[in-house]
């Protein structure tokens, strides 16, 4: 018996197959990836370390050399301020209108998907359209705001987006108004994961009040959620640059000048194409920064388990 | 038999604490879900509340618990009317399916929370600076110590500081059991606890909560979807089915003496075996034909035996041997009534003949554990047997 | 919260309330965008708050959009962009993420750290040594400069691979044993299955790529190859802020079409975004 076991032929053996096609699936995204991403960011990385321009024949290594001048160059230093600035404004302010209309949005029955469309709006319209909206909506002398602003009685409102001491604020609020769908759906899913016997236990133990039950049940259980979308909103808003492009141009006198703005300028305006990459170094260095944060406390109590 | 589902006047003076559910009605648009329901449970009571998925329990136990409000009706626990009350200020306490322990607590802080609710105001609960209100101290002290004692009782004693994901899942049960107790509720409810654990630890967990209930002494609404639990466990049975509660009895008189139908098939393992029968003009009940000595009004009937009632006879039922299972303590042996195709069951002790599959037999019943339903599912009570019996021997 | 019979209109009026103030502030941009868009300009310079343009001029100010740029050809330009990406990205990343989560090879995992890393690396990084190398290439100003570098979504094939995961073993084993081979279950099980996820995905990528602004601006030049994105900002400049009327009704035009596809989709959108978010 156990010879005509041994003597059986064996079939093909779907190891080596696993693995072939394993291999063969890979490999058109690895191509793409090998030529879009990989070589590339590995030369962004080079070339922030060298002093090529667009335009003229050779480069030349120069080390550390862009990094120096980035530390001297007021514009930058400048422009990373704003981008702080701009992330300090606009993430806590959307995460916690994001939550609140997360909330209301739960707490009943009527009018869900009409208030989740509205507030869902601005993240599928055209950002450039719509910033061309803000242009109207913020101009100083025929845009609605400040037309309203002087009924009020206010005789000179503010030039939003032409004056270096509102710039700032004006962008950190379209910027405001751009995410506070995203962060709202993103929370909205993180509410519905909450069991909702939980809610229950939470009721039947005593939590009256709605403060209560969020304290209990909601607020904790929202953890790994709210750690996610605070990431995300910092990363997004640290990638502004559709406003600033179109409405400011960095200006007044650079008081809306931001990172990639900047990168941009550099690269594509001045052809100074190293020197933009050490800005681009920059920007990835702060984006990594912000994941490891998140990595860090995603180790400790955010998640139960 | 009296039918427990509607208390006569008289006596529902006697129950005015514990759980008493009073003609509760929830409907979900079209369905209704319970449909003038009534029911009570004394203190110390443990009652069972069983039946198919579907039936409403799980509703009326949210009902009763105040997590979800009845569309007319009144409940009232420990004496109180609680209707329109929310579940906070009903002193009830609650073990639900899953458990739902706060995961992001400690086992102590769990246990915790329903005193901490409501012994400590909203600013001494306030987070870091609530510590330092005056009397605080005091009452976490107390609380503390109110947490341990209880824990203690359910054998938790060195898991407290964990987190829920951290224990096992009878260990996160007993954790919820130690939340509902800590507080001496006034009702105790629990919503299929045992479901989600394996066989083993069912059996085992069982005769704890039974042990726990006696020790608080709280009137107890257990629902559960098996009917195994519900026998074993409760001191009264309340079978319900469609939104309606079909009887209320302790667990062999739900057992033994069923008042519908659907109780009967739906209370015990293996499934009780119904045959349509007839009672002709003069009251004798015949099925198929053959006579079986039991006598009822005229009418269309269905007679219903369990497993044991019925024996391998020389003369009786015809019916056809399908198989044999060996359970080991007994046999099972599925057979088919020959003129009606009917599935019958029978349990046969191990050491009596097993006739071969395909075999033709015959069956005698248990007269004094027959049980007849007429058309509407409603028992019928039997009359005088016939003094004249056929030729088949009766056990 | 008491579940059961919904609250009252009383009970419910504060929250209805403030989501209504929210909502109404939130819309505000598209309110005025559209009113702009009918008015003529004189009257846009009186800016006076009324909502409802006294002198209808819709006609003028869309014709006059329509004349000036070439609007088919930027939602078209719009369109091949938006989908050529997420065809190639498809194809590209379902394999990719069906092979890291079903199919052991060699070297998985390391594939797997680089897509980790990836995902790490934001689009602009790699930007301008692409501009050069399409430069050099003579592939400025055409449809493959705008689709071509993001064709690799390492977001994809992270979602991918998760979603594979989370499908059961026991479904290639069946396709093995009936005799399937291994591409053959690719095409026959797996991308069938792949549906839910690719259209999360699918949702995602298209509103990403629709709004890019950065990466057309710095390859494309003129009107033949440019995104809506680029073309209203063409708009904008031409115009140089002067007739308000038409740029807002630029902006109309080609915010239009996503948002129609929105309104007529809403919980597949939603649902798509909030997949992938908490997915990624």
């Amino acid at each position: 018996m156990s010879d005509s076991i041994a003597a059986a032929p064996p079939r093909h053996r779907p190891l080596v197959g696993e693995a072939l096609a394993g291999l063969l699936l890979t490999v058109p995204a690895g191509i793409a990836y090998l030529l879009m991403l990989l070589l590339p960011t590995a030369a962004t990385i080079l070339l922030a370390f060298t002093d090529y321009e667009l335009g003229l024949p050779g480069f030349a290594w120069i080390g550390l050399g862009n990094f120096e001048e980035l530390l001297e160059d007021r514009g930058f230093a400048i422009a990373f301020r704003n981008t702080v600035i701009y992330v300090g404004l606009v993430a806590p302010l959307s995460i916690l209108l994001g939550l609140g209309a997360a909330l209301l949005i739960e707490a009943g029955i009527r009018g869900r998907a009409l208030f989740r469309a509205v507030f869902f709006l601005p993240v599928v319209s055209l950002t450039v359209a719509m910033a061309a909206a803000w242009q109207y909506l913020l101009h100083p002398t025929i845009g609605p705001l400040n037309a309203f602003l002087r009924t009020l009685g206010m005789t000179a409102p503010p030039f939003w987006l032409s004056s270096s001491d509102w710039v700032l604020l004006s962008l950190s609020a379209i910027g405001v108004w751009e995410n506070v769908g995203y962060n709202m759906v993103l929370f909205l899913a993180g509410l519905t994961a909450i069991p909702r016997e939980l809610h229950h236990a939470a009721e039947v133990d005593g939590a009256r009040g709605w403060l209560d039950r969020f304290r209990l049940v909601t607020w904790p259980l929202l953890g790994p959620t709210t750690l996610f979308v605070l990431t995300i909103t910092m990363i997004r808003s640290i990638r502004v640059f559709d406003t600033v492009a179109v409405l400011t141009q960095g200006g007044p006198n650079k008081a809306s000048e931001v990172l990639l703005h900047t990168m941009y300028k550099e690269g594509f305006t001045f052809l100074r194409l190293g020197y933009s990459a050490a800005i681009t170094l920059v920007f990835l260095a702060m984006v990594l920064g912000l994941v490891w944060l998140q990595t860090k406390a995603l180790d400790k109590r955010v998640h139960y388990g | 038999m009296l039918r427990c589902d509607n208390p006569p006047p008289g006596e529902g003076l006697l129950r005015v604490t514990g759980i008493v559910i009073e003609q509760a009605t929830r409907r979900f648009g079209n369905v209704t879900a319970l449909d003038a329901v009534s029911l009570s449970v004394a203190p110390g009571e443990f009652v069972a509340l069983v039946g198919p998925s579907g039936c409403g329990k799980t509703t009326l136990m949210r009902v009763v618990a105040g997590i979800e409000s009845a569309d007319s009706g009144r409940i009232r626990i420990g004496g109180r009317d609680v209707t329109g009350l929310r579940a906070a200020d009903r002193n009830v306490a609650m073990v639900f399916q899953s458990y739902a322990l706060y995961p992001h607590l400690t086992a102590r802080e769990n246990i915790a929370v329903p005193l901490a609710m409501r012994r400590l105001s909203g600013w001494q609960r306030f987070p870091l600076l609530g510590r330092f209100m005056p009397g605080t101290a005091l009452r976490r002290a107390a609380i503390a110590a109110d947490v341990v004692q209880a824990a203690g009782s359910l054998g938790l004693g060195e898991l407290l500081d964990r987190r829920p994901a951290q224990l096992s899942g009878g260990q996160r049960q007993r954790v919820a059991l130690a939340r509902a107790i800590v507080r001496h509720p006034a009702a105790f409810l629990m919503d299929e606890p045992l479901s989600n654990l394996d066989a083993a630890l069912r059996v085992q967990t069982r005769r704890e909560i039974v042990e726990i209930h006696r020790r608080v002494g709280a009137a107890t609404l257990y629902v559960t979807h098996d009917q195994a639990e519900a026998l074993t466990m409760a001191d009264r049975v309340a079978v319900m089915q469609a939104g309606r509660i079909l009887q209320v009895a302790s667990p062999e008189a739900i057992y033994l003496d069923p008042q519908d139908l659907r109780v009967a098939t739906f209370i015990g393992s293996p499934r009780i075996n119904t045959l349509d029968a007839i009672a002709d003009t003069a009251g004798r009940v015949e099925v198929s034909g053959v006579p079986t000595g039991l006598q009822a009004r005229p009418g269309p009937l269905t007679l219903a035996l369990r497993p044991e009632d019925l024996r391998l006879a020389p003369a009786g039922l015809p019916a056809r041997v399908e198989g044999l299972e060996f359970l080991g303590d007994s046999v099972l042996m599925h057979a088919r009534h020959t003129p009606s195709d009917a599935a019958l069951v029978l349990r046969l002790s191990p050491e009596a003949p097993r006739p071969e599959a395909g075999e033709g037999i015959h069956l005698a019943l248990d007269p004094a554990r027959a049980l007849l339903f007429d058309a509407a599912g409603r028992r019928v009570t039997l009359l005088d047997r016939i003094a004249h019996a056929p030729e088949w021997t009766h056990v | 919260m008491v579940e059961g019979s919904k609250r009252s209109w009383l009970a419910d009026a504060p929250r209805l309330l403030l989501l209504a103030a929210l909502g109404l502030l939130l819309l505000m941009p598209y309110i005025w965008m559209v009113s702009a868009s009918l008015k003529p300009l004189d009257e846009l310079f009186r800016a006076s708050l009324n909502l409802w343009p006294e002198r209808f001029h819709a006609i003028e100010n869309y014709s006059k959009v329509f004349n000036q740029i070439p609007v088919f050809q930027y939602l078209w330009n719009g369109l091949v962009v938006c989908a050529g990406i997420l065809f190639f990205q498809l194809l590209f990343a379902v394999p990719a993420g069906y092979a890291l989560a079903k199919l052991r090879f060699p070297g998985r995992d390391f594939v797997f750290g680089l897509v980790m890393l990836g995902l790490l690396v934001p689009p602009h990084v790699p930007a301008l040594p692409l501009y050069l190398a399409f430069s050099q290439a003579g592939l400025l100003n055409t449809y493959a400069a705008l689709i071509l570098p993001f064709t690799i979504s390492v977001f994809a094939i992270f979602l991918f691979r998760q979603f594979f995961k989370a499908l059961p073993d026991e479904l290639v084993h069946a396709a093995r044993l009936d005799g399937m081979g291994e591409i053959e279950i690719v095409w026959r099980v797996i991308l069938p299955n792949a549906w839910p996820a690719a259209t999360a995905f699918a949702i995602f990528s298209v509103v990403a790529h629709w709004n890019d602004l950065f990466w057309p601006l710095i390859v494309i030049e003129g009107q033949a190859r440019a995104t809506p994105a680029l073309g209203v900002l063409y708009f904008r400049s031409d115009e140089a802020g002067d007739d308000f009327a038409s740029l807002m009704a630029a902006a109309v035009i080609m915010t239009l079409p996503l948002v129609l596809a929105f309104l007529f989709a809403q919980r597949r959108f939603v649902e798509g975004i909030a997949t992938t978010g908490l997915k990624g």
